[in-house]
C-alpha cells in the first residue's frame, strides 16, 4: 500500500469512526445516565437521513435541511422520552428491549407508509462538492473531510458541555447516583429528558451527515445500531470519552479489515471486541 | 390454577394440537409444526432467561448453527441418517454455546446482553461472507433425512404427518426434559443464582460452571429446534442467525411469561399465530406487532401467563394482594 492509499484509508477510517462516535455517544449517555438499553437508537439514524433526504428534496439544501432536522429530532426525542421512555426507567433491562425493539418495526413500518422502500440519494453541498488531488489518480472528497471536522467540533462541544458547564455537572452526577441527584434538589427528570432529547439529536444528525455518502435505504439503522452497540460496550458503557476511544478503533478496525483481511472483514469488529472484553470485561474507560 | 387443572389445560392443548392434521391444510400443518419448533426454540431461551437470569441476545446462533449443519451436511454426504444428523446438529450447536459461552459468562448485565449479540453477529458473518456458508442467498437442503434403522423403518419424515408428529414428539421431549432439569439440584442451583448470584456463592456453589453448563444445554436445545426448521422448511439463510431472530424469540418468552416452560410454549404460538394474523390482514403487519409490543411493556408486564392471576385478583376485590 502506498502512502497516498494509505493516508486516503485513515482519512476513511477516522470519518466513519467519528461518525460512528455521534450515534454511539448518544447511546452510552442513555445507557449510562437513564440504564436504558435503547435497540431504537439506530432508527434516530435512520430517520435522521430519510429527514435529510426529504428535508433536501423540499429546501433543495442539505445545510438547511440539517438546520430544520436538529430541532426537530430534538423535539422529536424529548416527547419520546415523555411518552413512553419516561415508563421505562424503573423496568428491567429485558422490558427495555422489548420496547425498544417494537419501536423499531412501528419506526421502519412509518417510514416505509411515508417515504416508501426505494434506495434514495442526497446531493452533496454544491460548496462542499470537490476533491482534493493527492496524486495524479487519487483524490479525496472534500465532503467526507467535513464531515470529520464537524464531529471533531461536536465532539469538543459535547466535551465542554458534560465537564465545564452546570448542565454536565448535573448529567455526570446523574450518571453516579440519581437518587443522591434527586435528594439534592435537581430534577433529574428534566435531565433525562434533555439527555434524551441530544442523543436521539446527535444520531440523528449522523444520520443526516451520512445521507449523501451512503444513501438513504430501508433498514439502515440496524447496521449502525449494533456496530454502536458495539463500540459502547468496548468503551465502557456511560462513558462518552471511551465512546471516542472505541469509535475510532472500530472505525479503523472496519476500514482497514476490509482493505488487509476482505474475507472476514464482516467479523474483524466483533473480534475487537471479543478481545477487549477479554482483556478488560467492563471496557477500555470504565471506571472502577 | 392448582397443579391438576393447569395438567388438565395443557393435556387438552396437547390433544387439540395433535388433532390439527385432521384439518388437512397442508398451510395450518406447516404453521403449527412451526409454532411446535419455535416452542422448543423458546423454551431453551427460557432457560437462561427466566430461570438462570442470563439475558441472551443471541440466541439465533445455536438455532442457526443447528440449521445450517442439516444443510452442509446433506450437501456433502447426501441424504443422511436421522439418528447421525440429530445428535451432530445437536453437538455441534452445544460446542458451539460451550466456547462461546467461556467469553460471554464472565460478563454481566448490559454487557452479557451485548456480548451474546457480538458473537452471534459473528455467527451470523461466518453464513454471510466466508464460502463455507454459501452467501447470502442461503443453501437449499435436498433431502431430509431417513429415519430408517437398518431395513425398519420407524417413521418417514418425506410424509407430511409423520414430520408433523414428529416435530410434537420432540417438543414434548423438550419440555419433559427442562420440566425434569429444572426440579433437579441442578435446575434449583440455576434459579438460585438468578435471584443471588453472590449468595450461592457464597454457599460454595462455583456458580460460573452452573451457567456455562446451563448455557451450553440451552445452545444444544436452541439446535434442536434450528434442526428441525431446516429439515421441516428445506433452507437455511443467514438471517436465521440474526439479531431479528435473537429478537423474535426473546419476544416469545416474555410475551409467554418469563421463567415458565409452558409460558414459552405459549408465547412462541401467540407470537407466530399473531405474526400471520397481522400479515394475513394488513401489509402494515410490522405497525400492529410494534404496537402490541409497546401496549404489552406498557400495560402487560408478567406476559399472558399473568393474566388469569390479574383477572383473579382483580374479581376478589382488586389490590387484595
Amino acid at each position: 500500500m502506498d502512502f497516498a492509499s494509505f493516508l486516503i484509508q485513515v482519512l476513511n477510517s477516522l470519518q466513519y469512526g467519528l461518525l460512528l462516535f455521534l450515534v454511539a455517544s448518544g447511546l452510552t449517555l442513555v445507557f449510562g445516565i437513564m440504564g436504558i438499553i435503547n435497540l431504537a437508537h439506530g432508527s434516530f439514524y435512520m430517520i435522521g437521513a430519510y429527514l435529510a433526504f426529504v428535508l433536501t428534496s423540499a429546501t433543495g439544501s442539505l445545510v438547511l435541511a440539517i438546520a430544520l432536522g436538529i430541532p426537530l429530532a430534538l423535539i422529536f426525542g424529548a416527547l419520546l422520552e415523555w411518552a413512553l421512555f419516561s415508563h421505562l426507567y424503573k423496568r428491567d433491562h429485558l422490558e427495555q428491549v422489548l420496547l425498544t425493539y417494537g419501536l423499531i418495526l412501528i419506526f421502519e413500518q412509518l417510514r416505509s407508509l411515508l417515504v416508501g422502500d426505494d434506495v434514495h440519494g442526497v446531493a452533496i453541498p454544491a460548496f462542499l462538492d470537490a476533491s482534493i488531488q493527492l496524486t495524479e489518480v487519487m483524490s479525496y472528497p472534500v465532503y467526507r473531510l467535513a464531515i470529520s471536522v464537524v464531529c471533531i467540533v461536536l465532539a469538543v462541544a459535547l466535551y465542554y458541555v458534560i465537564q465545564r458547564t452546570r448542565l454536565g455537572m448535573m448529567i455526570r452526577a446523574g450518571n453516579d447516583d440519581r437518587s443522591m441527584v434527586e435528594a439534592l434538589g435537581i430534577n433529574i427528570n428534566m435531565i433525562y429528558r434533555v439527555v434524551f432529547a441530544l442523543g436521539v439529536a446527535l444520531a440523528a444528525l449522523a444520520g443526516m451527515l451520512a445521507a449523501p455518502i451512503s444513501s438513504v435505504f430501508p433498514n439502515m439503522g440496524s447496521h449502525v445500531l449494533i456496530i454502536s452497540f458495539v463500540i459502547v460496550v468496548i468503551g465502557g458503557i456511560g462513558s462518552v470519552w471511551g465512546a471516542l476511544v472505541a469509535a475510532l478503533i472500530v472505525g479503523f478496525a472496519d476500514t482497514f479489515g476490509k482493505v488487509l483481511l476482505p474475507e472476514i472483514s464482516g467479523m474483524i469488529v466483533y473480534l475487537v471486541m471479543a478481545v477487549v472484553l477479554l482483556w478488560r470485561p467492563e471496557g477500555i474507560l470504565k471506571k472502577g | 390454577m392448582n397443579v391438576n387443572a393447569s395438567l388438565i389445560v395443557k393435556l387438552i392443548a396437547v390433544a387439540a394440537i395433535a388433532c390439527v392434521p385432521m384439518s388437512g391444510e397442508s398451510f395450518y400443518v406447516e404453521l403449527v409444526a412451526k409454532m411446535l419448533l419455535m416452542a422448543i426454540f423458546a423454551m431453551s431461551l427460557d432457560l437462561l432467561v427466566g430461570f438462570t437470569g442470563l439475558v441472551s441476545f443471541g440466541h439465533a446462533a445455536y438455532f442457526g448453527i443447528a440449521a445450517y449443519s442439516v444443510a452442509l451436511f446433506t450437501a456433502k454426504f447426501g441424504q443422511m441418517s436421522l439418528w447421525v444428523m440429530l445428535p451432530a446438529a445437536i453437538l455441534l450447536s452445544a460446542a458451539a454455546a460451550l466456547v462461546i459461552g467461556i467469553f460471554v459468562i464472565r460478563t454481566k448485565g448490559i454487557y452479557f446482553i451485548m456480548v451474546t449479540l457480538a458473537f452471534a453477529q459473528m455467527a451470523y458473518f461466518v453464513f454471510h461472507d466466508t464460502p463455507l456458508g454459501g452467501g447470502s442467498d442461503g443453501v437449499y437442503v435436498d433431502a431430509r433425512p431417513t429415519a430408517a434403522i437398518g431395513s425398519w423403518v420407524p417413521f418417514d419424515l418425506d410424509n407430511e404427518l409423520h414430520m408433523f408428529y414428529f416435530v410434537l414428539v420432540m417438543m414434548l421431549l423438550v419440555y419433559l426434559f427442562l420440566h425434569r432439569v429444572l426440579q433437579s439440584p441442578f435446575g434449583r442451583v440455576l434459579m438460585g443464582i438468578k435471584s443471588n448470584e453472590h449468595r450461592m456463592q457464597s454457599l460454595g456453589y462455583f456458580t460460573f460452571g452452573y451457567k456455562l453448563a446451563a448455557f451450553t444445554l440451552a445452545g444444544a436445545l436452541g439446535g434442536v429446534a434450528g434442526f428441525l426448521y431446516a429439515v421441516l422448511f428445506g433452507f437455511v439463510t443467514p438471517e436465521l442467525l440474526s439479531w431479528h431472530e435473537s429478537g423474535n424469540v426473546l419476544l416469545m418468552v416474555i410475551l409467554g411469561g418469563m421463567g415458565n416452560l409452558a409460558g414459552a410454549v405459549l408465547g412462541a404460538f401467540a407470537f407466530e399465530a399473531m405474526r400471520e394474523f397481522f400479515a394475513d390482514i394488513t401489509k402494515y403487519w410490522q405497525l400492529l406487532m410494534g404496537g402490541v409490543i409497546v401496549a404489552l411493556v406498557l400495560f402487560l408486564p408478567g406476559g399472558l401467563t399473568a393474566i388469569p392471576g390479574r383477572i383473579k385478583r382483580a374479581l376478589q376485590g382488586g389490590g387484595a394482594k
